[in-house]
């Protein structure tokens, strides 16, 4: 058996019947794995209808088959399970360590069906696979969750677990494992949350087969020497992690501040890379394999603690008016301890002070704590506040789509199918902006990252403002994407490595014969897989649309004023590029040439 | 002319954040090797805030921002 282990786990939390069944090579080749092979197992064994959290939904953790091999990044996995945020598909991808220990178990993914009675949690050591009451953790933070289990299953377990806002059903809770890395959006700890499921731990002493080691070694020497040559992977990152990003959107103008209502910050600065580098950072992180290392470590009042990324410090930053770095690494750190995505978090948090700056919200509401633009020193408590479900923080916990419609105002939040979108003002970069609307997860920068091209000028630079061409760019990014998130790559080495590297490396680890076009292929089949699960589940082809505010509201300032997003004239090529109809819904035709038929 | 030119990432080290170039008839090109950075070297070239050439004509009131290659996401 070569990179799959040909094997998986159902685990039926109710009867708690644990079953090892085989996977199906065939199904699993043309799904790739992780983000593919999970959305498979979705449409054929969930109703695209039920309630996200309800024991009938599935909760699916699926690694690729790159996974634990020697590739470089390759330790990613996904979870992959229906969104009570989206009620679309969910595939959250992480990195860490845990992805890679599955594999060493000997399993290519983990299926959770129905729920549990009683607080649980789950010990996998290769053949063993054990269940174990959790009441004594639930409640309890991620790092100490962590450090407990380690205690008792030892330090070379992977923990992946879900902290107080996955346990109180957040519909911005993630999953979080080795700590700090988070299966973060669309809230899938809450469906762990809704299953009693605490955690899962794993300790594997197996090795994934190798069909080809010395082709493998020639791809991945070749591979790494491409990704430590890019000036964005194999300098810029590592440098300065992808908090770099701030000033680089910043300066054109295309950096979302106070809930988006403007997208320049002459302040930008203060909570830039530039400055976390400065002033804050103690060390910088990898996960397995990986040659990047863009993981951060700060120092905040004598304390350190991990992160942040990019979208971390925008969102709890300028999208919530905040210039203080110290107070935003702290509430980023207890997004990663309370188990809450940090993106859909602090846009929350920007929405509800947009509510609270238009009177909307009221004071009496809020029990005296500070909800307004540029108040770092409540910044925090609000995160605690959302996990906990505490007084407004109950509202907050319900996602900025739900928030905002309670006041009925759903037009103040800015996100795409009720997920939060990130720190890219797609008024000033077009082809980001038909990518949001037409995610399949809802508002997200990782299903297909146009900001390379429109903005970093990789693979080649596009004008962020045209029009012309950035469908079929959309679709090659989505596609490309969807490949790479089920092999079990970090996005990250699409920096430097395109469709024709990962055919090498997926061919040296499994023998097969993949192309390009066929990378290509298997990306477009998981988006119309995922897009046929949305349908099913009552997402109207007319939720691929951006937030009002994008479309008819000019930015007020900096270099992309005056623009709106124009997705009306977008939208209709996409489509056709697609081989989609005119409403957008996948073509029979298309779809037996895909082989979903 | 005076023109301000913005610097990120590692272009800072040494130069500090902004630096204003004294010149008559500047184009990027010019400005940037005056403060001994090189075209290879640069990534991304703004001129107020939109895409730049380096052999564009700079105005009263134009600014640059430079950036090595970083990104991220």
């Amino acid at each position: 058996m070569y990179g799959y282990n040909g094997k998986y786990l159902r685990i039926n939390l109710r009867t708690r019947e644990v079953k090892v069944e085989t996977l199906d090579l065939d199904i699993a080749k043309k799904f790739i794995g992780g983000r593919g092979l999970g959305t498979k197992f979705m449409m054929d064994e969930v109703d695209p209808k039920i309630d996200a959290l309800s024991p009938e939904n599935k909760l699916m953790v699926v690694t690729g088959p790159l996974t634990g091999t020697a590739t470089p990044t390759g330790g990613r996995y996904m979870v992959v399970t229906k969104s009570p945020l989206t009620g679309t598909i969910a595939s959250s991808n992480s990195g860490g360590f845990f992805g890679a220990e599955l594999k060493f178990a000997g399993y290519d993914m983990v299926i959770f069906e129905e729920k549990s009675e009683e607080p649980v949690y789950i010990n996998i050591v290769d053949d063993k696979v054990e269940f174990k009451n959790a009441s004594h953790l639930w409640g309890k933070l991620v790092g100490e969750t962590t450090d407990e289990l380690q205690a008792v299953h030892g330090e070379k377990s992977k923990v992946l677990t879900i902290g107080p806002a996955g346990e109180n059903l957040s519909k911005l809770a993630a999953i979080m494992n080795c700590k700090d890395r988070a299966a973060g959006r669309s809230g899938v700890g809450a469906v762990m949350g809704s299953k009693n499921l605490k955690a899962l731990v794993v300790k594997g002493s197996n090795k994934v087969g190798i069909k080809d080691p010395d082709a493998l070694k020639v791809v991945f020497k070749e591979s790494v020497k491409k990704i430590r040559e890019n000036g964005v992977s194999g300098e810029g990152l590592p440098t300065y992690g992808t908090a770099i990003l701030v000033n680089i959107l910043n300066e054109n103008g295309a950096y979302p501040c106070n809930n988006f209502q403007t997208s320049y910050d002459e302040n930008a600065d203060e909570i830039s890379g530039e400055t976390m580098k400065d002033k804050y950072l103690v060390k910088k992180t990898a996960c397995y394999r990986c040659p990047i290392a863009c993981g951060r470590w700060c120092s905040v009042d004598g304390e350190e603690m991990p992160g942040p990324e990019y979208e971390s410090l925008w969102s709890f930053g300028s999208d919530c008016g905040i210039h203080d770095l110290g107070e935003i690494i702290k509430a980023n750190n207890w997004c990663n301890e309370l188990g809450l995505d940090t993106i859909s978090a602090g846009c929350t948090l920007a929405a509800a002070m947009e509510l609270r700056q238009l009177d909307i919200v009221k004071a009496e509401e809020i029990n005296g704590t500070p909800l307004e633009f540029g108040n770092a020193a409540s910044v925090v408590e609000w995160t605690k506040k959302m996990a906990y479900r505490d007084g407004f923080g109950d509202k907050l916990a319900e996602g900025s789509y739900r928030l905002t419609e309670m006041y009925g105002r759903a037009d103040l939040s800015m996100s795409v199918k009720k997920q939060e979108l990130p720190a890219y003002d797609p008024r000033g970069i077009q082809g980001e902006g038909l990518q949001y609307a037409t995610s399949n997860r809802g508002g997200c920068h990782v299903r297909g990252y146009l900001i390379s091209p429109e903005i970093l000028g990789l693979p080649e630079k596009l004008d962020r403002f045209e029009l012309d061409g950035k469908a079929v760019w959309a679709k090659a990014f989505q596609d490309l994407t969807a490949s790479i998130d089920s092999l079990g790559m970090c996005l990250f080495t699409s920096f430097a490595l395109g469709a024709p590297d990962y055919a090498e490396l997926v061919n040296a680890v499994c023998g097969t014969e993949h192309t390009e076009e066929s990378i290509m292929e298997a990306g477009e089949r998981i988006w119309n897989i995922e897009k046929m699960f949305n349908l099913e589940s009552g997402i109207a082809p007319s939720e691929d649309k951006l937030p009002r505010r994008l479309l008819e509201e000019p930015i007020p300032e900096g270099p992309s004023k005056g623009w709106v997003h124009k997705l009306d004239q977008l939208l209709p090529e996409y489509y056709a590029v697609r081989g989609w109809s005119e409403i957008g819904i996948p073509t029979d035709e298309r779809l037996n040439k895909l082989g979903l038929k | 002319m005076k023109v301000e030119v913005r610097l990120f990432a590692t272009f800072r080290e040494g130069r500090g954040k902004k630096i204003y170039v004294e010149m008559d008839q500047p184009t990027p090109i010019k400005l940037l090797e005056s403060i001994g950075i090189l075209e290879e070297d640069v990534a991304i070239l703004l001129i107020n805030g939109r895409d730049g050439k380096f052999d564009q004509e700079i105005n009263d009131d134009d600014y640059l921002s430079v950036f090595p290659p970083v990104g991220g996401g």
